[in-house]
Parts: structure tokens; C-alpha cells; sequence
């Protein structure tokens, strides 16, 4: 690294540190503080020049590494040895990922909270791979994807409170109402592409959530759906008391009562139903339909004068993607057996979009390991409270600076060599 | 075998082709010549669907295929290289290829299909689990021509194949093309601003 460019750098983080002060300065800076007979403005030039010299340091560092001379690529080379790990072994990772999660809620250190999290971080990872053939595969940028997640969660409270039918009798009915509304949703969408069909989904999701709210005779507005039914375990409920002639969970099996029985089933449905959405994508993406939705989000005239049907193309892209969403949505409605339209709210879309985005598009283990970062990194920062949310934007910063097209960014050809094991 | 009358297309309110009359027969070579912004790309959108005409008539085997939708015209046996390639980058020459059999994908001849083309085309061979983006611009030509027999079209519609193609490569493709056209017995409508190759 030559003198020039340590003093460029240097020059380009002092400027940076000049924006961060214009910034935080009256941001942070001043800050009015009620004292009995009104408001005072109190100083923090303290907090204030702390943040600027942050900024300063981070801008210099990054300046540093990006002049990409082997002693300051510390960071490039870990992402790099990182990405070529998990592609190269992509399918033992998988596997022990996969292992990982069926040993987890019997690990030692494993407690109630771990299973709660876990559940949650499971739940995001199939939301992830649904969006993923909306988003990755179909190229169909989708910010509404929340409206199939509220869909699936509405139908299976509604019918499972109506008429009491079971968990696995209302979880495909609800993938099938998700999947309608996807349609639905394609339908109208069907001729635009990019940042116009981002704005019309966007507005797509929120009419959902003002219908769920309005629509007071069905949905019960804002008070929500309680008393969802909890799932069974193939008839047998988790009941410390079960009601006369059944018989529950624990005395089937002798087993002492717990609470974490219905956690740990709870763990494992989620951890199928997710494992199904991945199946089913690495399946379709082998498939004349998957291929042909790769096709479209390379290049949409092309794909019309080779004879694909785009309309049929991206309502099958859009139902299938709602559909995952719609099971997801009755699994977090079974859970939490309460919904309200404020689970629903445009942040959730744009936590789904982050986590198919920062995981590199069309990526499976990518959507994996930017749920378990983003959701992990929320969860662990909790304490902090309304402060949790900027932990959240900086993993996203940091994702996007070491790894701009994603964590794992390239897409596996479906076809190989023969001999080419992969 | 291909007979258009009169055809009139607009973009918006612009007007990009005025009463074009075309016949093309079976087994020929048919070449249209024309300076940039002519419509030459147009009246070939237009004959595979893509652009709607809004006047006139095109009649492919004794059939109307004016108001026919694109995937329908590839279905009866027309289908377009389109200028400038247009190949799937991020997918594989092969999973390119594939995508040309949409249209008859369940067809049992798609092995046979598959292995014409790369006959046709040897270095398409070699560079099957290659991403197509990393191809050189011949031989992404070479592909969407490719591509595009595996619909096994009785038309095959060329936008401009030698645009920005090293000159060797040219000659190459034009060679296929004609053995496409006399081996395969496929009609072939060419559209082209190098006036010499195309004659």
C-alpha cells in the first residue's frame, strides 16, 4: 500500500466523519429532556464525537481492504474461504445441518428460550425458501409476501375455530386459500416487472392486513383470533388433564408431564414443514416449469419466442410461493393460538425480502445462514430493546459490505457433468 | 408456407411497419436487408407474437397466427433467434437448451434432439455445464440457434446472427445455417444489415 493511497483513504473518512457529525450532531447531539415546567435542551457532544470517530475508523478500514493488497484482505479471504467451504461441501453441510436440527431440542444446553428461538429462526428459514421461488428462482421481486403468511394463518384460525376441524385437515386447506390469493395477486401483476411489481405488492400486502383489521364480523378486526387450537400429536393432545375418553401425549407414552413436549413437537413440525419447501424447490428447479422460471428472470422476450408461457409461468411461480407461505402461516397461527393483523405488518415482508436477499438469491443455504444471522443477531441483542432493531440494520450492513450479491451467491447448475459429483 | 399481407404494427402511437408484404416458401432461404430502425426486427416480433399486429394478416400453413399467442406459434413450428441472443447467462448451455424444448420437453426425442444440436454445433459439446454468460458471443450464437432447433421449428426466424460476432465465426455460422436449412429440411427467414453474407 502506497503513502497516496493511505492519504486518499484518510481524506475520504475524514469526509465521512464530516457527514456522520452533520448527522448525529442534531440527531443525537441535542436532546430535550422535560424538567417540570417544560423542555430543556441537554448536550451529548460526548456520545456524538464517539459515533463520528466510529464512523471515521469503519470508513478507514473499509477504505484499507478494498485497495486489495494481501496483507489487508482479512476479510475477503475469510468470506471467500467461507463461501468456498459451504459450495464445495455444500451437501455434507446440509447434512449436518440438517442433523444438527434433529438432535437440537435434546442437546444439553438447550432450554425452553433455545427451542423459542430455534422455532422462530425455522419459521423464517421456510418463509425464506417459499419467498425464494417467488423472489430467487421467478425473479419476481414480491414485498408482499406477508399477505399469504396473514392468509394461511387467518384460514387456519377461522376454520379450525368454525368447525374445529384438525391441524392436518386445515394446514393444505390454508395452502390452498394462500395459494388462491396468489393468484389473485397475479393476475393484475402479470405485465410488470421489477420496481412496479415491488410497489404493487407492497400495496397488495398492506390491503390485506386493512381488510384483516376492517373486516370485523370475520376476522374480529384488531382484537385478533383467539383460542386457535393447538396441533395434536396424530390425535393425541398435549394436555396435562386430557378431557374424558381421550387420552393425551404424556400418558400414551408414560411419560412424566411437560411443557416441552409441545415445544419440541412444535420443533419438529416446523422442521419438516421447512425441509418439505426445500425439497420441493430443489425438485421443481430440475423441472420444466423451474427451469422455465429461471428463464423468465433471465429474460423475459427470449423466453416468449422459445415458447414459454409467461402468464401461466408467473401464476404458477406466485401460487407455489403463497402456498409455502399459506402452511407457514398455520403452523404460526397453531403455535401462538393467537393471530392479530399486527403480526402481519410490512416489516415482516421486509424481513423475508432481507433474508432471500442477504442470503443470495436463489440460494438455499444462503436463506439458512441470513436467517439464522439476522433473527439470531435480533434475539441475542433482546436486552437492548427498541435498540435491537439497529443491531439488525448493521448485520444487514455488514452482509452487504463483505458480501454484496448475498452470503452465497452463486447459483448450482441443475445439470452436471456425468461423473461429476457434486 | 409463410405469407404475410399487409401487416401494420405500432408501438403506442408510433408506427413501425406500413403494409408489409412477405412470402416465404417451403425450403427456402428467405433474406430481409435493411438499415437500422427499418422494422426488420419488428415484422419478425410480430410474426412470432410478440408484438401484436394491428393490421394485416399472417397465415403460416393455410392457418391465421395474427392474434395467436406467442407460445402458440412456437407450438405450430415457428421459432425466433432473437437479435442480440438473448441467451439465459446464468443458466447452463445445456439447461439453455432444454428451455428450447419447452414446447415439446415431454417429447421422447429430446436425447436425439439434444445430440443433433451438438453435432451441429461441437463446442456447445464441450462447454455443457458451462454458464452461458461465459461463452464467447459466437458461440452464444451458436446457442441460441440451438436453442432454437430444439423446438424442432418448420420456420426458424434469424434476428441479425452475425451482430457483433468475430468475422471467422460468421462464415462458420452462415455454413450451419445453411445445413440447417438443406439437412434438416427447415425454412428459414433471415433478417440482416451485412448484406453480403445474407446473399
Amino acid at each position: 500500500m502506497e503513502k497516496k493511497d493511505i492519504i486518499q483513504s484518510f481524506k475520504d473518512s475524514l469526509f465521512t466523519g464530516l457527514i456522520a457529525l452533520a448527522l448525529f450532531g442534531p440527531i443525537v447531539g441535542l436532546r430535550t429532556v422535560s424538567k417540570g415546567e417544560g423542555l430543556f435542551i441537554t448536550q451529548q457532544w460526548g456520545v456524538v464525537f464517539l459515533l463520528v470517530g466510529l464512523c471515521i475508523l469503519g470508513r478507514f478500514l473499509i477504505n484499507i481492504n478494498s485497495a486489495r493488497r494481501t496483507e489487508f484482505k482479512i476479510f475477503s479471504t475469510i468470506s471467500s474461504k467461507f463461501s468456498s467451504i459451504t459450495e464445495d461441501k455444500a451437501k455434507h453441510f446440509a447434512i449436518t445441518g440438517i442433523l444438527f436440527a434433529v438432535v437440537f431440542p435434546f442437546l444439553p444446553f438447550t432450554d425452553r428460550y433455545f427451542m423459542d428461538v430455534a422455532i422462530m429462526i425455522l419459521t423464517y428459514i421456510m418463509l425464506g425458501w417459499g419467498l425464494n421461488i417467488v423472489v430467487g428462482l421467478a425473479g419476481l421481486l414480491d414485498l408482499g409476501y406477508v399477505a399469504f403468511y396473514a392468509v394461511g394463518a387467518y384460514s387456519y384460525a377461522l376454520i379450525a375455530t368454525t368447525f374445529g376441524w384438525s391441524f392436518w385437515i386445515c394446514l393444505p386447506l390454508a395452502g390452498v386459500f394462500a395459494a388462491f390469493f396468489g393468484i389473485l395477486l397475479g393476475f393484475p401483476v402479470l405485465r410488470l416487472r421489477g420496481d412496479y411489481l415491488a410497489i404493487v405488492t407492497l400495496g397488495f400486502g398492506e390491503i390485506i392486513r386493512i381488510i384483516l383489521i376492517n373486516w370485523y364480523e370475520v376476522t374480529n378486526g384488531p382484537d385478533g383470533i383467539t383460542g386457535i387450537p393447538r396441533p395434536s400429536f396424530f390425535g393425541l393432545p398435549f394436555k396435562r388433564s386430557p378431557d374424558e375418553g381421550e387420552t393425551s401425549f404424556h400418558l400414551f407414552f408414560n411419560l412424566e408431564y411437560s411443557t416441552m413436549h409441545r415445544i419440541i413437537f412444535l420443533y419438529y413440525l416446523i422442521l419438516v414443514l421447512a425441509l418439505i419447501t426445500n425439497y420441493f424447490t430443489l425438485k421443481i428447479r430440475k423441472l420444466p416449469v423451474g427451469r422455465a422460471w429461471e428463464a423468465l428472470r433471465e429474460d423475459e422476450i427470449a423466453c416468449k419466442s422459445l415458447g414459454v408461457n409467461p402468464t401461466n409461468t408467473k401464476l404458477t411461480a406466485f401460487a407455489i410461493g403463497a402456498m409455502f407461505g399459506g402452511f407457514a402461516g398455520s403452523f404460526f397461527a397453531t403455535r401462538q393460538a393467537f393471530i392479530s393483523p399486527e403480526s402481519f405488518t410490512f416489516i415482516e415482508s421486509a424481513i423475508i425480502v432481507a433474508i432471500v436477499v442477504l442470503g443470495g438469491m436463489g440460494s438455499q443455504t444462503g436463506v439458512v445462514l441470513a436467517s439464522i444471522f439476522l433473527i439470531g443477531i435480533t434475539e441475542m441483542f433482546r436486552d437492548l430493546e427498541q435498540y435491537r432493531m439497529i443491531a439488525f440494520g448493521g448485520a444487514m450492513v455488514l452482509i452487504m459490505v463483505f458480501k454484496p450479491k448475498g452470503i452465497l451467491a452463486n447459483r448450482k447448475p441443475t445439470i452436471l457433468m456425468h461423473g461429476d459429483k457434486k | 408456407m409463410l405469407k404475410i399481407s399487409n401487416v401494420e404494427t405500432f408501438y403506442g402511437k408510433i408506427q413501425a411497419l406500413r403494409g408489409v408484404d412477405l412470402d416465404v416458401n417451403d425450403g427456402e432461404i428467405v433474406s430481409l436487408i435493411g438499415s437500422n430502425g427499418a422494422g426488420k426486427s419488428t415484422l419478425l416480433m410480430t410474426i412470432s407474437g410478440v408484438n401484436k399486429a394491428r393490421r394485416g394478416k399472417i397465415v403460416f400453413n393455410g392457418e391465421n397466427i395474427e392474434n395467436k399467442q406467442p407460445h402458440k406459434i412456437v407450438d405450430m413450428g415457428i421459432c425466433q433467434v432473437p437479435e442480440g441472443r438473448r441467451i439465459f447467462s446464468r443458466l447452463t448451455v445445456e439447461e439453455n437448451l432444454r428451455l428450447g424444448a419447452h414446447a415439446n420437453e415431454k417429447g421422447k426425442h429430446f436425447e436425439n434432439d439434444i445430440k443433433e444440436v451438438y453435432d451441429l454445433f461441437p463446442v456447445l459439446r464441450d462447454r455443457k455445464t458451462q454458464r452461458g454468460g461465459t461463452l464467447s458471443g459466437g458461440e452464444q450464437q451458436m446457442l441460441a440457434i440451438g436453442r432454437a432447433l430444439m423446438s424442432k421449428p418448420k420456420v426458424l426466424l434469424l434476428d441479425e446472427p452475425s451482430l457483433g460476432i468475430a468475422p471467422k465465426l460468421v462464415n462458420q455460422i452462415f455454413v450451419s445455417i445453411k445445413n440447417i436449412n438443406k439437412e434438416k429440411n427447415v425454412t428459414i427467414f433471415l433478417v440482416e444489415q451485412n448484406a453480403k453474407k445474407a446473399c
